[in-house]
């Protein structure tokens, strides 16, 4: 049990109108359970399409309006209802976004990070962001300045600064290193362990899964809208035994230092998926019983599970 | 932590549309269709109501909108609905046939700053610049007094007034094309410019040619409609639409509102229909650039 | 420093290039005319004007000499200051237009900010309610709107407020026989609302609907969506980022929307009978006034000139992106 974050078997959809009446119903999460600790970084894995920047978007609920959620989402013990999330998005809840498109081009960044904190009266928040300003080494030629006159390495600490100024309690990072080189990555990841160590739940979440091993206590890997696997990330090691889902399995052996065996096949698309095990079409363990229900989900070794073959 | 029951949000929120039965592409072809009706109606109004309306009877001046004259009857007792529709008639066939001169010179110079090299290029963006440069109703005029007024002048002024944001948008697309793939298999295989420009471009643009096209007709009829209104235009014996509003103007302290609200309104409606047309068939051509 | 001067080089370089090539158009569109300019000057005491006094006016005006000739004639004047003297309003075209330009002005300026501050609104309405039957209401009036001939809208506004309810003057700036001296503030303004009310109406359609899709896409931006993940309600959002991030593109087309006020003025005061420069430029094209309607295609170029500039110049100035790129 988590004292912080805490998703039980949330599911999402959307339903489009295809043509006229013929109403579709995306999923695009589908029984996702897993859960963030205070004074840890949990790192959400998975490819492109696995639903990860949505789980973010459902935590804030900020989900567009044709969004149906399902399931049980608690904060701090308390159930995170539609009225408790706007209570709690940046204040409680912070984003990290990943890209300087995430900040109003026509704002002075001193007054967007300052918007985010507490207002104690007294300019507090002009206190308060020049505070963690001062603590990342930012400026007030960078509080002056417009995103487009930062360079990439204040952008990310701006960026950063959004969500440590709030005070918020967990921290949700969407791919705050897209496509930067490894000295970058590496000081992003080192604040991020320093908020979770300083006794904040830090969310990451990433395609770079050996980023993710390196920073992360415990990892969820994600397929398609589902946590397949969710195991301390000290099981990502040598040939990957301690593992326990075929998917993670397949994760890891697809990286370059670990035989670079590409996977085949492609996740399923969300308007059509499997009755079964989500992950079955792909997967060589696959019985008959993994093609009819899917799989619940089970405690192994320090982790959970969605697989019925997993010991 | 699979003791939890599953509890639905449903002030997350659902799609909150209720839309008729019908697809988004069958409204737009319903839509379209109804546009090119209303367009139908007016000409073949124009050319099957008889001549007879529109002679002048004096012993049925001045009459206000009744069932046999719907649009009222003006100082001279001719049926304004007539009158109306002769003028929007006159006014459609010469906004379409100067806006199709108007297109196809936007087509070869959009084309020719495309594919003839940097310094066609610069030309035609200079000439583009240079027809921009002084507003519309100004070059119009000055070109109808150039050519004496009447029919030609106008249909010369819209014909030079009203290429230049078709030709820029052709010129992009055909910019975009000429990196493409089959355009440089066409190349190395030795096709001629023309070759290309013709076989392989021309088929691209030619949906937005059309739709360019089809827009281009409701800023013609308009101009010819305000050109002719300030009495550049046609001579006051054509039955044109901006004929028809100046004479209204001079009448309009007698009070009779029938001789400018109906024909300005069936002006509207035929400007606006064609609006609806192009926009529809832009949705139907290119479901891309169709918003909502 | 360099940048600048370069940019303003470059920009006086194709204003000149642009005004020598409105110069010629015109000057040719003139020449070729097939109306005489004796005749149009004399008017319709053409039959008591004798062959001598003909050529005596054609000499005057320099009709007889090659059209080249007269161009070069014309254009060292005008390089002077000289634009000739208007033929139907017996003063020189620089008076006239100074004069009347001055009306146009004030009109344009009235509705240019009016049809701006009411477009603006509608759009950020329109664009905040999306999809909603107020959106679909405001883009209905505004596509119509867009539709509608400005001359025909003159005409319904004079039928209802001039001559149904005779609130406001049916023509002209000042009174009949009153001495220009004598005509208020106040008369001048009564005479005023028509046409700006016609020009404001038909400006609002296009900057209503530019407004709507700009805060539509800024909605669906990245920082809108980040701006919700910190807490920002749709409203603060709109307030906070959205007009910012609408009202530069929306001021530069208006700006750049110079040649259609312009235009919907030529129309608004030749219905309303304003003395301002389109009715000017009217009356010189039906009267054969070959100096004032040069003069007039003159002075139109240069105002959209200056419109153009203005918004390019705003954009470059205002726009923290493009000024992040000037070399520092």
């Amino acid at each position: 049990m988590s004292d912080l974050l805490e998703i039980v078997d949330v599911s999402v959809s959307f339903t489009r109108y295809e043509a006229g009446l013929r109403r579709q119903k995306l999923e695009v999460l589908s029984g996702l359970s897993v859960d963030v600790r205070r004074g840890e970084v949990l790192a959400v894995i998975g490819s492109s399409g696995s639903g990860k920047s949505l789980l973010a978007h459902t935590v804030l609920g900020i989900l567009p309006g044709n969004a149906d959620v399902s399931g049980l989402m608690l904060f701090g013990g308390e159930e995170l209802t539609p009225d408790r999330q706007r209570q709690a998005r940046g204040r409680e809840i912070a984003l990290v976004p990943q890209a300087v498109t995430f900040l109003d081009p026509l704002m002075r960044v001193g007054p967007q990070v300052r918007w985010g904190a507490p207002d104690n009266g007294n300019g507090s928040r002009t206190q308060a962001q020049r505070h963690v300003f001062a603590r990342y080494g930012l400026t007030s030629e960078v509080e002056r300045s417009f995103p487009s006159q930062l360079s990439g390495g204040m952008l990310r600490r701006v960026l950063l600064s959004t969500a440590v100024v709030s005070g918020a309690s967990l921290i949700i990072a969407d791919e705050p290193t897209p496509g930067l080189h490894p000295e970058a990555v590496a000081e992003t990841m080192r604040h991020l362990r320093e908020l979770a160590d300083e006794g904040r739940g830090v969310m990451l979440i990433t395609h770079d899964i050996e980023t993710a091993i390196g920073i992360a206590d415990r990892i969820a890997v994600l397929y398609s809208g589902t946590a397949v696997e969710v195991c301390p990330a000290r099981d990502f090691v040598s040939d990957g035994e301690a593992l326990r889902h075929p998917y993670s399995h397949a994760l890891w052996r697809a990286l370059p230092g670990n035989g670079f065996t590409p996977m085949t096949g492609a996740q399923p698309s969300y308007g059509d998926l499997p009755n079964g095990c989500l992950f079955y079409p792909r997967c060589d363990r696959a019985t008959r019983e993994c093609a009819e229900e899917r799989p619940a989900l089970r405690d192994v070794r320090d982790g959970t599970v969605r697989c019925i073959h997993v010991t | 932590m699979n003791g939890a029951a599953p509890q639905t949000h449903p002030s997350a929120g659902r799609v909150s549309c209720s839309r008729l039965a019908l697809s988004g592409r069958q409204r737009t072809l319903l839509t379209a269709a109804l546009a090119a009706l209303a367009l139908g109606v007016i000409v073949a109004a124009g050319v099957l109501l008889p001549d007879t309306r529109l002679a002048t009877d004096l012993g049925a001046r001045n009459q206000a909108p009744s069932l046999a004259n719907p649009f009222g009857t003006d100082w001279l007792g001719r049926d304004m609905l007539t009158r109306t529709a002769r003028g929007l008639t006159t006014s459609l066939a010469l906004g379409m046939a100067a806006a199709s001169v108007s297109a196809l010179l936007a087509l070869a110079l959009g084309m020719a700053a495309a594919t003839l090299g940097k310094a066609a290029d610069a030309a035609v963006s200079w000439l583009i610049d240079l027809f921009l440069s002084v507003p519309h109703i100004v070059l119009l005029i000055l070109i109808s007094f150039a050519f004496g007024g009447g029919a030609r002048g106008v249909i010369i002024g819209i014909v030079l007034t009203h290429w230049p944001a078709l030709a820029r948008i052709i010129r992009a697309e055909i910019l975009a094309l000429r990196g493409s793939e089959f355009v440089r298999v066409s190349r190395r295989l030795g096709r001629s410019n023309l070759h290309i420009a013709t076989r392989h471009m021309f088929p691209h643009v030619f949906p937005q040619f059309l739709v360019g096209l089809i827009l281009l007709f409701p800023h013609a009829i308009l101009h010819e409609a305000a050109v002719t209104f300030l009495g550049f235009g046609l001579p006051p014996h054509e039955p044109a639409v901006g004929i028809i509003l100046a004479e209204a103007m001079m009448h309009l302290s007698t009070g009779r509102w029938w001789l400018a609200l109906f024909p300005g309104l069936a002006l509207l409606a035929m400007v606006r229909a064609f609006d609806i047309l192009g926009d529809n068939t832009r949705a139907l051509l290119d479901p891309r650039t169709a918003h909502e | 420093m360099t940048a600048v001067l370069t940019y303003l080089a470059g920009k006086t370089l194709r204003l000149a290039t642009l005004l020598v090539a409105v110069c010629a158009l015109s000057f040719w569109l003139m020449h070729i005319s097939p109306i005489d300019p004796v005749q149009a000057y004399v008017g319709a005491d053409m039959m008591l004007v004798s062959p001598d006094q003909r050529a005596a006016i054609a000499e005057r005006w320099g009709l007889d000499e090659p059209p080249v000739e007269q161009f070069v004639l014309w254009a060292t004047s005008l390089a002077r200051g000289d634009m000739g003297t208007s033929m139907i309003y017996r003063q020189p075209v620089s008076t006239v237009i100074g004069e009347r330009f001055l009306a146009s002005l004030a009109l344009m300026g009235t509705a240019w900010t009016l049809s701006g501050v009411f477009g603006f609104v509608l759009g950020v309405i329109a664009g905040r309610f999306r999809g909603t039957l107020i959106d679909r209401v405001i883009r209905w009036y505004c596509l119509t709107l867009a539709s509608t001939p400005a001359f025909w809208l003159g005409l319904l506004l004079l039928m209802v407020f001039a001559v149904w309810l005779g609130l406001l003057p049916v023509g002209l700036a000042s009174p009949a026989g009153m001495l220009a001296e004598d005509v208020t503030w106040l008369d001048r303004l009564r005479h005023l609302v028509l046409p700006a009310l016609t020009l404001s109406i038909i400006g609002v359609a296009n900057i209503a609907l530019h407004t709507r899709q700009k805060l539509i896409d800024v909605l669906a931006s990245d920082y809108a969506m980040f701006a919700r993940a910190r807490g920002e309600s749709e409203t603060g959002i709109i307030l906070r980022h959205g007009l910012r991030n609408v009202a530069l593109p929306a001021l530069t087309l208006q700006f750049v929307g110079f040649s259609e006020l312009f235009g919907g003025a030529v129309i608004a005061e030749q219905v309303f009978s304003y003395p301002g420069l389109g009715q000017a430029t009217v009356q010189a094209g039906l009267h054969g006034d070959v100096p004032l309607l040069l003069g007039a295609v003159i002075v139109s170029t240069l105002f959209v000139f200056v419109g153009n500039l203005v918004a390019d110049l705003l954009y470059r100035a205002i726009d923290p992106r493009t000024r992040a790129k000037a070399p520092s």
